[in-house]
């Protein structure tokens, strides 16, 4: 029987601990017990062999960290052969007459994925695929990936036995204390984003032992249509007689497990600190039990990289403001790479309170592919919300998917036949809950019949691929009512039908509606209202719109969701806010205050004001007026005051971030309009094996402040790259960082490498361990000890000094 | 001796905001600085964790080096840290990756804040290394002398390999180490801190133990 239909119908037993064995036998501290395949096949087999004596089903392979970053390519097919040999002598040996399987084990590489480490995505897929493909090789019936702490790392894992195998692969994550990962996904998302991938069964292992780890597989069995897996361990570590014992016995180790195999864990085995003994005491206490079904469990659902967003009765905003259409600054930021200004939509979009960000950086003449891709790891790099892949490109719908931490929405499929051979096999490979517009090769049906009857044909075509009913949801296209006043009406009818009729989720661009009649958000809120009580389940919306907040936050008050209205209440203040128009008075004031009023709020660090103030003298003031007379005086006092020393970082930076302010506000207002020129260019990064970037964006923060043009090439960033860009540009200045001994190195090869392709630049460094001394050492022009000594050389250069 | 790695989970020590403005290069802070850090200390809140790996190993001392076993460092300014130590406690500590993810997020849209947050992280894990230290110094009823880690004095950082082979930190609480020898998530420690068996000299103040008195980060205890 295959490892596949055996789990249909039985409790499967793992095997239990190997490492605290193999000290026991003599392993010793820091030597690898991958090794020990090679050196000591008798004492492995054996622990196999006791381990499916003692009842389990599966014994995992002794290569937990057998991997292409610990191990030669020789070392590593030698090992992952031996430990298959061991594994099939012991299947061979043992007595049991149970159904045995063997599984390869893959633990986490021990290094951390960026952004948070420095492994990168792609890389770890190609560690875990040669293990996948190693295995494949020497025969295995399973892959069990396990212990991992982080959710990306998981992914990649995971699509790598996907890529290289056929075989199941069964994945098990590290919870701490808290129910999460390390890296912060709570079981829900983990299920979410292992599920949509076409994982065969996911659980729990290791951490803590079985009591601490209840809530979370119960949590796993409520959210999971895949079987659910157990593998605690003995509790925690102590010492007694010199020698490790676990603080949970054998006997409470499978009580607490037979409690949750009736809970409907359908995996189970040990960790830490269990050996062939816990196995036989589990297995002797629950053979006997009936397996609990395995139910299918309707959850439509996202995930980021800590949570999981379900659609259910309450609605879902999703933010459409990551999306350059009609909005010149936008396409500004895009056509100059500037993610910092995508990221500040991303995080001030959070605040107003959206569930999920949509993200949209489709132009002409732009690459869309590694633009999307860039955009969508540096927003979940630090926002947790899920995020919907908005695009037409499917390279870039691919790459982004595949880089993305979590299951994501997608947006979108439609009826074509073209769109959904392209669409729906990256809904099965990676995961994700497609947006499904209710059109195909015909148009869009006048009719609500039209369109409920191509939302049948797509969910006839998912099927086909394997796409369940609960990951497509439907968008009824909301067109303007300008054109055709009918046009809301079948948007909603058809609406109601495919949630009532179909029993699918539903997602509307509410704001379509309203094109080309005046005062729209009166209009969008409304029908966001009307489209609510028709059964929409998200709306893709513009959360800065009080009419939409107000529609949104009343109907849930007014629905039951809201409990004491406390969501209400609490947004009820800004409606009002938002609401009321500039008192006179006040006009008045801010234009009398025109030459100090600025100025006091950008030494004092008042971010907000500082943009505020700027946006009102735009209306009177020539923007050259204010940044010459107003943003530079005051950036000058407070640059003297740091290098006096009566202003401190915390203070300079707040000012710098003030100016920042009341530049974008200029920025805003001139967008579309030519260019200023800048002062010059000025390259900057962290270097290659560093990733401590504080200090480069302050350095980047003043020098933008100073008018230059900062081209910032991020951190851990190989010198090739640098060098490229340089030459590419011309720029006249590079700043380079380092904040450890070890990456200094790193510094001193691109310096090498720029005075032979770029000799014209003026290379700047600095950063903590660097010193005047080290920086003439490896040939810089400049040692800047802050960032205020990096503007005045710049300035110095620009302006034709000499160094 | 069979030695054994220990986990240990604290709750949240109490915050030093003095500390904090300390390692932001801030002596005082006037009302504007004091409201930022309300800000991001509320921000904070809930993000942390505060996880520690260890397990004691012996030590020989021989002129400058410092022979554990498993492994060996030359190092004078530790031979002289570790003199009349027979046993030392080998530990790592981080706060987690929810720091890491606010100083990048805010690197990105607020450096004045990525710069809090920064200090915060530098406060957060020292204070977590003293309460471990400290509740182990009590828990074992032994002395202990100052924690001495890999970059410090004389001692490569090179010896971070050989502590992440020895205490599992990746399994245990999360810790990788990368090519570079830097650590993820960043707001980590691990260190090396002689025992006194006999309990006679206490807990020191690490600054009042460095003769780097010029130093900017110097505290003032």
């Amino acid at each position: 029987m295959n490892f596949k239909e055996y789990l249909k119908m039985n409790i499967v037993y793992l095997d239990g601990g190997m490492g605290t064995l193999l000290q026991e036998q003599g392993l010793q501290p820091g030597e690898h017990p991958e090794r020990w395949n090679i050196t000591h096949p008798d004492v492995i087999t054996k622990i196999h062999r006791d381990y499916f004596d003692a009842g389990s089903n599966v014994v995992c392979t002794n290569t937990f960290g057998a991997n292409s970053l610990k191990f030669s390519d020789t070392d590593l097919e030698k090992i992952i052969q031996s430990a298959i040999a061991n594994a099939n002598a012991a299947r061979k040996g043992s007595v049991s007459s149970k159904e045995k399987f063997i599984a390869l084990d893959i633990g986490p590489t021990g290094k951390l994925l960026k952004p948070l480490g420095d492994l990168d995505f792609e890389d770890a897929v190609g560690v875990f695929a040669k293990t996948v493909r190693l295995g494949v090789k020497y025969g295995v019936d399973l892959i069990f990936i396990e212990t991992m702490n982080d959710s990306y790392e998981t992914k990649a894992a995971l699509l790598a036995a996907k890529e290289n195998s056929d075989l199941p692969v069964l994945v098990s994550n590290a919870y701490g204390e808290d129910g999460k990962l390390m890296t912060g996904a709570d079981p829900a998302a983990m299920v979410a984003m292992l599920e949509g991938m076409g994982v065969d069964a996911l659980g729990v292992n290791c951490s803590l032992g079985p009591q601490q780890l209840f809530s979370v597989a119960e949590a796993l069995v409520a959210n999971a249509s895949v079987p659910v897996i157990l593998k605690p361990n003995a509790g925690l570590p102590e010492v007694a007689d010199g020698k490790t014992v676990f603080d949970v016995t054998e006997e409470d180790f499978s009580n607490e497990i037979a409690a949750m195999i009736k809970k409907g864990v359908r995996i189970v085995g040990g960790c830490c600190g269990t050996t062939p003994a816990y196995i036989a005491a589990l297995y002797r206490k629950t053979c006997h039990f009936k397996p609990a079904p395995i139910e299918e469990k309707n959850i439509t659902a996202v995930s980021s990289y800590t949570h999981a967003v379900k659609f259910g009765d309450a609605p879902i905003l999703i933010g459409e403001r990551i999306n350059p259409t009609g909005k010149k600054r936008f396409k500004q930021a895009l056509i100059e790479n500037d993610m910092d200004y995508i990221l500040s939509e991303g995080v001030s979009q959070q605040e107003k309170g959206v569930h999920i960000l949509d993200v949209n950086v489709g132009l002409p003449d732009i690459d869309e592919v590694e633009i999307l891709t860039n955009a969508v790891c540096d927003l979940q790099a630090i926002i947790d919300l899920p995020l919907q892949i908005d695009t037409s490109d499917i390279s870039a719908m691919e790459s982004a998917l595949r880089r993305y931490n979590g299951k994501a929405m997608i947006n979108s499929v439609n009826g074509k036949k073209e769109s959904i051979e392209a669409v729906f096999p990256l809904v099965k490979k990676y995961g994700g809950l497609v947006v499904a517009l209710t059109l195909d090769e015909n148009g869009i049906p006048d009719t609500a019949d039209g369109r409920v009857a191509i939302a049948e044909k797509i969910l006839a075509a998912a099927a086909r691929y394997g796409i369940s009913q609960k990951d497509i949801i439907f968008d009824t296209l909301a067109m303007t009512i300008s054109a055709d006043n009918r046009a809301a009406l079948a948007t909603l009818s058809a609406l109601k039908t495919i949630k009532s009729t179909l029993g699918c989720h539903t997602s509307l661009g509410v704001s379509n509606v309203s094109f080309g009649l005046p005062n729209r958000d009166a209009v969008n809120g409304t029908f966001f209202a009307i489209a609510l009580e028709n059964g929409l389940s998200a709306a893709i919306m513009n959360p800065y719109s009080a009419d939409m907040m107000k529609t949104y936050y009343t109907y849930m008050a007014l629905k039951g969701f809201d409990e004491n209205c406390a969501a209400y209440i609490g947004a009820a203040e800004s409606f009002t806010a938002v609401a009321s128009a500039p008192t006179p008075a006040e006009t008045k004031k801010v234009s009398e205050a025109f030459g100090s009023e600025l100025q006091h709020a950008i030494i004092k660090g008042r971010r907000e004001k500082a943009g505020e103030i700027t946006k009102k003298l735009l209306g009177s003031v020539p923007a050259l007026e204010i940044v010459n007379r107003e943003i530079i005086p005051a950036l000058n006092i407070v640059g003297q005051g740091f290098e006096d020393k009566t202003i401190y970082l915390p203070q300079l930076l707040m000012s710098a971030e003030a100016a920042k302010s009341a530049f974008e506000g200029i920025k805003s207002f001139m967008a579309g309009s030519e260019k200023t020129t800048a002062k010059g260019i000025f390259v900057i990064a962290t270097v290659h094996g560093d990733i401590h970037d504080i200090g480069k964006n302050i350095v980047k923060l003043l020098l933008e402040n100073y008018g230059f043009d900062v081209v910032d090439l991020g951190r851990d960033v190989p010198p090739e790259k640098i060098v490229k860009k340089t030459v590419e540009l011309h720029a006249p200045l590079v700043g380079l960082s380092a904040l450890m001994t070890t990456t200094v190195p790193a510094m001193e090869e691109t310096i090498k490498q720029l005075r032979e392709k770029a000799p014209w630049c003026k290379i700047v460094v600095g950063g903590a361990v660097l010193t005047q001394e080290y920086a003439d050492r490896i040939g810089a022009d400049k040692y800047a000890k802050d960032a205020m000594e990096s503007v005045r050389y710049a300035e110095m250069i620009i302006n034709g000094g000499i160094a | 001796m069979y030695s054994v790695i220990f986990n240990k989970i604290y709750t949240e020590p109490p915050f030093c905001e003095r500390e904090i403005l300390r390692y932001a290069g801030c002596r005082e802070a006037d009302g504007e600085i004091s409201a930022l850090l309300n800000i991001c200390l509320k921000e904070i809140k809930n993000t942390l964790t505060y996880k520690v790996c260890y397990r004691e190993m012996q030590v020989t001392i021989d002129g400058d080096l410092c022979d554990f076993g498993v492994f060996c460092w030359q190092s004078e300014k530790l031979a002289k840290n570790l003199n009349d130590c027979k046993n030392v406690l080998l530990f790592a500590a981080t706060v987690g990756v929810g720091i890491d993810r606010l100083i990048a997020k805010y690197g990105r849209i607020s450096p004045a804040r990525a710069l809090l947050f920064q200090a915060i992280g530098a406060e957060r894990i020292e204070a977590l290394c003293d309460a471990f230290c400290a509740d182990i110094a009590e828990e074992r009823s032994i002395g202990l002398r100052p924690r001495f880690s890999p970059g410090y004095g004389d001692l490569s950082l090179d010896a971070q390999r050989d502590i992440f082979s020895v205490l599992d930190c990746e399994k245990r609480i999360g810790l990788t180490l990368n090519d570079s020898l830097l650590m993820s998530p960043s707001k980590s420690v691990t260190a090396v801190a002689g025992i006194l068996e006999d309990k006679e000299s206490k807990l020191q103040i690490k600054c009042a133990a460095c003769n780097k008195t010029d130093c900017t980060y110097r505290g003032t205890l």
